[in-house]
């Protein structure tokens, strides 16, 4: 049996403003008698401990960082969107909730994707408010810039480091919540089990990763805001620390994970260097505005990218996607560069990667605009490569970076498990198959500012909640479950380090559940996956005790729990036989290499559930196009 | 293996714990390639380490690109290594030798105690920041962004300033263990902005007195925070921070 969405009725734009009408309020007297913890202090979970802080609840937020203005949103470059229309170009609320559903290839709530781009102009608002050094024009209004999949300019920005500085807005207001009280703050804890207490979520077991002393919280309500899951691949742009666990002890405790499959490849990437690699390294989307795709024509061209005269140059995107050139969504740029590399014209000397060329841009803008745009992502890329993009074209290809799918939630953000709210990266919400560029920070903090201060007073006015402490058997039994995971692992003593079965995993996953997938590939996957696991839990090697910072430890539990959920991805990438956005299928595809939708047959949120006995257990929620006609997406 | 490989040989500071006596330690890395990251190279240290049976080096980093501000650790003497405008993450093997000795400690502050290693404990900033490093606005009381003007040179230096990562390098460089830098460009970022005028007095006489209250040093115009500096946050903040905080005190 689905859950149930819980959409409300009504005309698309007036189902969020009739919800926030009509839903149950606690009053400000009851709100300071309500405990609430947040897991994770990015976008997300700033946002939501600094709203619902001001209204008065009882804030307990946890982090794995050292402090909460570490969490990875800070590493988001290119921007934010919001549907402001600044720019006088055509720009809405209706075009933005367009884009984002076209863009995600259909298989995304239409009302949630609505109230995001409803919510978005606030956003913007408010971060200027708290004094967010965006972008601006010599007359004093806000700036704004083009990104990948839209035909307006809407994205908000600072500099390339429009992340951070959205962190260090929302870690402001979170500060002052602490400052005034209404906030305790609890770094270096990593989320290691939810407490479900008759069926609603209760509190959380976490250890401090400073001391390894494990912890019990008690709550009315848990919401997770722990980011995506893209470090099951090893390599990505995620941070070193980004991981699923804290979403995966939800699922095994009952909480629906949804479209797993959907994971992000994000296309302009530093390529890869060498084996010792620990991580990828984006290079903002925003460069396509000004910087051109191409490989050689002949792939035994071996010449230094300046000597190739442009009439032997293929500008692949300009060539295949006339419409959108550059700034295709990241899905497609990124299979069209894969292509090129396949064909064997890749320009490095692993043959994996493609030029990104700002000479055009600069000669028409000169060095000092381009400077001013991308100084500090030019100057990343030097660090990092040693090559001078203002000389020479960048190399690219494209690498892991954010995850669509994530845990269910309804409407109100809240997952099958009562009283478990998941937002941002972590649910599954809003950019069905693929994400549009500039989208993550908006709905991050959408969910945080802007709706979950509604939907969690809904939940609490409505739900009859016994009293609890940390003595409850349940808790107790949660203390006892994570010791011992945590001596078992150490206790194994084998031969392999937690990064030498990360990295295996990583590139499993990478080769068969990444840009492309096969029906073939998936079941040789399965069986790898599962001998994979079957050797850590006998083979893997922790250095020294629990009792202290071991990192080794961390990552360990992390890479045993991405075992896990590989599986479920490879799964959920089976039972999907169509090509939809970030999802690449083999065998549907049409005879130009493009994606082979199938609306008949699935044009639904795919539904995986713990099963205690065996293999999940798969199940579906529908999707319902009222408002917008689902076509074949087209960016030629 | 390749001709420009490297071996290398580390003096690493260790220490269990917060009160227990801590060395120097000697190592030795080979097939060091001149594109590993530094913390690349620490993690191949390691490697070698737990296959051994030996105790890894502990040290934290998460973003690996130099904005999340985790990372850092004291190289030959200077904080985040030999590359200006470079945190350790950042910083490339490229930029060293075959048959260095590198010398690695961790960032030293009596504000900043080690929990392991390289590992230190700055949630002396957090307070730092929770001391009004914020601007007083509740979430759905903001007017349309472009209400507030800003000219454009305001925003960028306003930026500049916001840039800080608060990895606490100015504090490990500085003689004195002053954390003047990190304070003064918050001060600086919001005192620059309209949004940030309201509470502007307020703001720096209260997060001067935490600055003191945490443990830091006074700052005596060094410049070592400057030139160790990720970001290249101006000492010209600290000025800035002392003219703000003197008109403070002489408003009332």
């Amino acid at each position: 049996m689905p859950p149930e969405s819980r959409i409300p009725s009504g005309p698309l734009e007036d189902k969020w403003t009739d919800y926030k009408s009509k839903v149950k309020l606690v009053s400000p007297a009851n709100k300071r008698k309500h405990n609430i913890i947040i897991v994770g202090s990015g976008l997300a979970g700033a946002s939501a401990a600094s709203s619902l802080g001001e209204l008065g609840y009882n804030i307990k937020c946890f982090c794995i960082q050292d402090s909460p203005r570490r969490a990875h949103s800070v590493a988001a470059q290119g921007g934010i969107n919001a549907a402001k229309n600044y720019q006088n170009d055509g720009d809405s609320i209706w075009r933005l909730f367009y884009d984002t559903i076209k863009g995600g290839d259909y298989r995304s709530r239409e009302a949630n994707v609505y109230r995001l781009a409803e919510i978005s102009a606030n956003i913007i608002d408010h971060c200027a408010a708290q004094g967010v050094p965006f972008a601006r024009e010599y007359g004093g209004t806000l700036a704004n810039r083009s990104f990948g999949g839209v035909q307006v300019s809407r994205t908000f920005y600072a500099r390339g480091q429009t992340g951070q500085q959205l962190l260090l807005g929302a870690y402001s207001s979170l500060m002052r919540q602490i400052d005034t009280g209404n906030v305790v703050m609890y770094p270096k804890r990593e989320m290691l089990d939810l407490v479900v207490v008759n069926d609603r979520a209760r509190g959380i077991t976490c250890r401090n990763l400073a001391t390894g002393e494990i912890e019990s919280h008690t709550a009315d309500a848990v919401i997770l805001a722990t980011g995506g899951y893209g470090n099951i691949y090893y390599l990505s742009t995620n941070g070193k620390n980004s991981n699923v666990t804290a979403a995966w002890r939800c699922y095994k405790k009952g909480a629906s994970f949804a479209n797993p499959c959907f994971t992000q490849i994000h296309p302009t990437c530093i390529p890869v260097s060498g084996h010792y690699q620990s991580k990828l390294t984006l290079m903002s989307e925003s460069l396509r505005n000004d910087g051109r795709a191409w490989v050689p024509k002949d792939k035994n061209d071996k010449r230094h990218p300046n000597d190739i005269p442009d009439e032997e140059r293929d500008y692949y995107l300009e060539r295949k996607y006339p419409a959108f050139g550059n700034l295709v969504p990241r899905d497609i740029a990124s299979r069209a560069a894969k292509a090129v590399c396949d064909e064997g014209r890749g320009v490095n000397k692993q043959g994996k990667a493609v030029y990104l060329d700002f000479a055009s841009a600069i000669e028409r803008l000169g060095v000092d605009t381009i400077k001013d745009r991308y100084g500090n992502l030019f100057d990343m890329y030097e660090k990092i490569t040693g090559d001078n993009p203002y000389k020479q074209p960048m190399k690219i290809y494209p690498a892991v970076h954010y995850c669509m799918g994530g845990l269910w939630v309804d409407y109100g953000l809240m997952s099958n498990l009562k009283g478990l709210f998941v937002i941002g990266e972590a649910n599954f919400s809003d950019h069905g198959a693929n994400r549009l560029g500039a989208s993550a920070l908006m709905q991050g903090l959408a969910d945080g500012y802007f709706v979950i201060p509604y939907t969690l007073g809904e939940y609490l006015a409505g739900a009859q909640l016994e009293s609890i402490d940390e003595n409850n058997d349940e808790f107790k039994g949660s203390v006892d479950y994570v010791s011992k995971r945590i001596n078992k692992m150490l206790s194994i003593n084998g031969t392999k380090t937690v990064n030498e079965f990360h990295r295996e995993l990583g590139s499993l996953i990478w080769e068969y559940v990444g840009m492309s997938r096969s029906k073939e590939g998936l079941e040789y996957v399965l069986k790898e996956i599962s001998k994979l696991r079957e050797e850590f839990w006998s083979n893997l090697r922790i250095p020294g005790k629990a009792d202290y910072f071991n990192k080794y430890l961390e990552m360990a539990g992390r890479v045993a729990d991405f075992l896990e959920l590989g599986e479920v991805m490879a799964m959920d990438a089976m039972l999907r036989n169509e090509s939809c956005g970030g999802h690449f299928r083999e065998e549907y595809q049409t005879q130009d290499g493009e994606a082979l939708r199938d609306d008949e047959n699935y044009s639904y949120v795919s539904l995986w559930d713990y099963n205690e006995a065996g293999r999940p257990l798969s199940g579906k929620e529908n999707l319902k196009f009222e408002f917008v006609k689902p076509t074949t997406r087209s960016y030629k | 293996m390749s001709e420009n490989n490297m071996t290398l040989h580390l003096e690493v500071w260790r220490q269990e714990s917060r009160d227990s006596n801590g060395k120097m330690v000697k190592y030795t890395v080979e097939d060091v390639t001149p594109d590993m990251s530094f913390l690349e190279m620490l993690d191949v240290l390691n490697e070698d380490l737990i296959r051994k049976g030996e105790d890894p080096v502990a040290f934290d980093s998460d973003c690996r690109e130099g904005i999340c501000g985790t990372c850092g650790m004291v190289i030959n003497g200077i904080a985040h290594g030999p590359e200006r405008s470079t945190s350790v993450c950042q910083l490339h093997m490229r930029h060293f030798n075959n048959g260095d000795t590198i010398y690695i400690e961790p960032f030293r502050s009596d504000a900043f105690p080690i929990i392991r290693d390289l590992v230190v404990d700055r949630s002396a900033f957090d307070n730092i920041i929770s001391s009004g490093g914020y601007i007083t606005v509740n979430t759905g009381s903001a007017p349309d962004a472009n209400t507030i003007l800003i000219p454009k040179d305001v925003a960028d230096r306003a930026m500049d300033s916001a840039t800080c990562i608060g990895c606490g390098a100015c504090v490990a460089a500085c003689p004195n263990g002053s954390a003047s830098l990190f304070t003064s460009a918050k001060i600086t970022h919001m005192a620059l902005l309209p949004q940030g005028g309201p509470e502007r007095e307020t703001r720096v006489k209260r997060m001067v007195e935490q600055m003191d209250n945490q443990g830091f040093g006074n700052c005596s115009n060094h410049g070592e925070c400057e030139a160790v500096c990720p970001k290249e946050i101006s000492i010209s903040n600290i000025a800035r921070m002392r003219r703000e905080y003197l008109r403070a005190v002489l408003k009332k």
